[in-house]
């Protein structure tokens, strides 16, 4: 392996790829898009408490006041009060809301006379804060029956959570984007320089000179994991400055950013081999990609997905990245992250022997 | 003088297909050596194999003294070669693509020197895919020479360019003749390989047809002088009755007989005049290279597709 070679390459790879704004784009900006937009749509304040519409038909008294005070006490729902007049099923439907409350008449006598009442509670089963309203309404109700009858709660709740300290969805979000950085540029890339190589019979040509396949591949192995820094770092500090992200850094992440990039250049470069022109080339990547951006813990924990798509994102490659980098980043759970490494670093070998092989500079 | 280049007996097939069929050929040192034939011919298949791309079937092949398949890191040091469809980077300018050849080389260049040598000059710092056609042809024969090499491939490098895009890379290559360098060309253009090719070999279907220098081929396979002269359906005649044989009417109007001397050509004027018959100008003429390539290829190229030829009018082939 000859180094000046190796950087000779890397350089006019480098020059084309800074030369190709659209290529820089979808490596450094678009992940940065991606973090300030989910970021914003899921980190901002105030933003995890849930619209609930009220229809408060006895109005006057002081008993639907505490009700509804309760209400947002809560910290989960925002109670919006609407006008008695109409219906509130109908008012809901035709402002396409989903969650409402109706405080029936006399509300506040029948509560103070010990007699039974219902308040109803309109929601969508389809959208996914039903079960937060449901959930939040009884349990103001049943404080209001206990206050009614005099009585304390026997059973109470301490909050606690796994870690030492609280995770949010942007704590999960900076290394599953992160991940797509690692996944998207080296992928997306080498599939088409790959087919456009061979297309333009560029292997060829640059089998008529000194440099080698293994150089070739180093001098790109090299660039993606330069590029995979730089998300790192971008993805790191706009997690943390714009959004409060809550992150631990440690050595072990280096390797996660070597072995990824190398995974997916294989990945990409193999796809670009086996597949016979630049377009069929194109649509298999996107076929291998997609469902790994999404299944594989980019966007959201893999624990909120269905199980049977869970057993499905441990066959995906990009999982264990992505796992690999939580355990470091969100949870410091540093012995399952090797374990992660070692499936990726396994993975990226396979991928990349089979790749080398599969690579002919020359033809038989 | 020595041979840079020695086939014999090469074959090449894909699947089926028999690409090369048996050909041998020797090219000197500092000589340009063209093969000529139409797309399919097997030229590039040949080429590629010379210059260790591919692997041959069967036969012997030296180039520079090496076999390009078991020896072609060592021999790609001492060649160049301008692949047929030459590209490079779209973002990369012939400066910088030449100083990446030269790293990957290990040699010290002026990549100004170079530019100027294939007349490129002017581009210098125009990227790749802004460069006209001829522009990157001669890119290509830049990256060609950073190594110094001995001998040169260049595999159809004035396909698709305009004719004044095409004649300067032949004064290029001309000069790459005067220094001394060894080039074997393919092409598909007859005049090309006229020109610069001390010798020919043209190819058809996997075979060599015959070779030699172009003079030495239209003398073998040419059918020697003829006397062209104007005038229509009334001249013709008129040498048809005299008894000379072999006159044809081509679509010009004009009407050609093949002579052997002076007194055939004085007997030919004679014979019209005495016939009464109106006649224009009158030249003599012999076959070109093209012209034997459609007698021993039964076609014309355009753009290296082989075109049928149609039937002349009393003509023997």
């Amino acid at each position: 392996m000859n180094l000046k070679r190796v950087y000779a390459d890397f350089k006019v790879y480098r020059r084309e790829y800074l030369r190709n704004r659209l290529g820089l784009f979808f490596a450094l900006a678009f992940p940065v898009i991606f973090i300030l937009l989910f970021g914003a749509i899921f980190s901002g304040a105030g933003s995890s408490s849930v619209a609930v519409y009220v229809q408060n038909l006895d109005a006057n008294s002081n008993v639907s006041a505490a009700f509804i005070q309760s209400l947002n006490s809560t910290g989960v729902l925002n109670v919006k009060v609407v006008d008695i007049s109409g219906n509130l099923s109908n008012y809901l439907l035709s402002h396409s809301l989903s969650n409402g409350i109706v405080i029936p008449r006399g509300f506040a006598s029948d509560y103070e006379n010990g007699k039974s009442v219902n308040v109803t509670v309109y929601t969508d089963p389809a959208d996914s804060t039903s079960g937060i309203v449901l959930g939040a309404v009884s349990g103001v109700i049943n404080g209001f029956n206990l206050k009614r009858v005099g009585a304390s709660p026997v059973v109470g709740l301490n909050s606690a959570t796994v870690n030492a300290h609280s995770t949010k969805y942007i704590d999960f979000l900076v290394p599953g984007l992160i991940g797509f950085s690692i996944l998207t540029s080296p992928m997306f890339s080498m599939v088409n320089v790959t087919a456009e190589y061979k297309k333009f019979k560029r292997f060829k040509q640059l089998s008529l000179t000194p440099l080698t396949k293994g150089e070739w591949l180093v001098s790109k192995v090299i660039w993606y994991t330069i590029l995979s820094f730089a998300a790192f770092v971008l993805m790191v500090f706009f997690g943390t400055a714009v959004f409060g992200a809550n992150l631990r850094l440690s050595l072990i992440i280096i390797p996660f950013l070597i072995a990824g990039p190398t995974l997916f250049i294989s990945l990409g470069m193999l796809v670009g081999i086996v597949t016979k022109s630049i377009e069929s080339a194109g649509v298999i990547g996107n076929i291998i990609t997609f469902p790994m951006m999404f299944l594989s813990g980019t966007f959201f924990p893999i624990s909120t997905m269905p199980h049977f798509l869970q057993l499905v994102a441990r066959f995906l490659p990009l999982y264990y990245v992505i796992a690999g980098l939580n355990d470091v980043m969100v949870f410091s759970n540093i012995s399952t992250a090797y374990y992660n490494l070692a499936v990726t670093v396994a993975i990226a070998a396979v991928i990349f022997v089979l790749a080398a092989r599969l690579f002919k500079w020359k033809e038989k | 003088m020595a041979s840079a280049i020695i086939v014999d007996g090469l074959e090449k097939s894909y699947g089926t297909k028999k690409a090369v069929n048996c050909i041998s050929f020797n090219v000197n040192q500092g000589e340009i050596f063209s093969l000529l034939g139409p797309n399919g011919a097997g030229k590039t298949t040949t080429v590629e194999i010379l210059e260790g791309l591919r692997e041959r079937d069967a036969g012997r092949i030296e180039v520079l003294g090496m076999d390009p398949w078991r020896q072609g890191y060592e021999l790609h040091k001492r060649i160049g070669v301008i692949p047929q469809g030459f590209s490079f980077f779209d973002k990369q300018k012939p400066v910088e693509a030449i100083q990446y050849y030269a790293e990957l080389f290990g040699v010290k260049v002026s990549a100004q020197k170079i530019l100027e040598k294939v007349i490129l000059e002017e581009a210098a710092d125009t990227v790749f895919e802004d460069l006209s056609g001829g522009q990157r042809q001669k890119l290509g024969l830049a990256l060609a020479l950073v190594n110094d090499p001995e001998v040169l491939f260049l595999d159809e490098p004035t396909t698709g360019l305009d004719p004044q895009a095409r004649r300067n890379l032949w004064n290029v290559i001309q000069g790459l003749k005067e220094g001394g360098r060894t080039v074997l060309l393919t092409t598909h253009y007859l005049e090309e390989a006229e020109l610069l090719a001390d010798k020919v070999a043209i190819m058809n279907h996997g075979e060599i047809m015959t070779s030699g220098t172009p003079e030495e081929i239209v003398s073998k396979y040419g059918s020697g002088k003829k006397i062209v002269i104007k005038g229509g359906e009334g001249v013709y005649s008129a040498i048809v009755r005299s008894g000379i044989s072999g006159a044809f009417r081509n679509d010009n109007g004009e009407v050609s007989v093949p002579v052997r001397d002076r007194r055939d050509i004085i007997s030919l004027v004679t014979s019209i005049e005495s016939a009464g018959v109106t006649w224009g100008d009158i030249r003599t003429e012999e076959d070109s290279l093209e012209d034997v390539f459609v007698k021993l290829v039964g076609g014309t190229m355009d753009e290296g597709e082989l075109r049928s030829k149609g039937v002349r009018e009393g003509n023997s082939p």
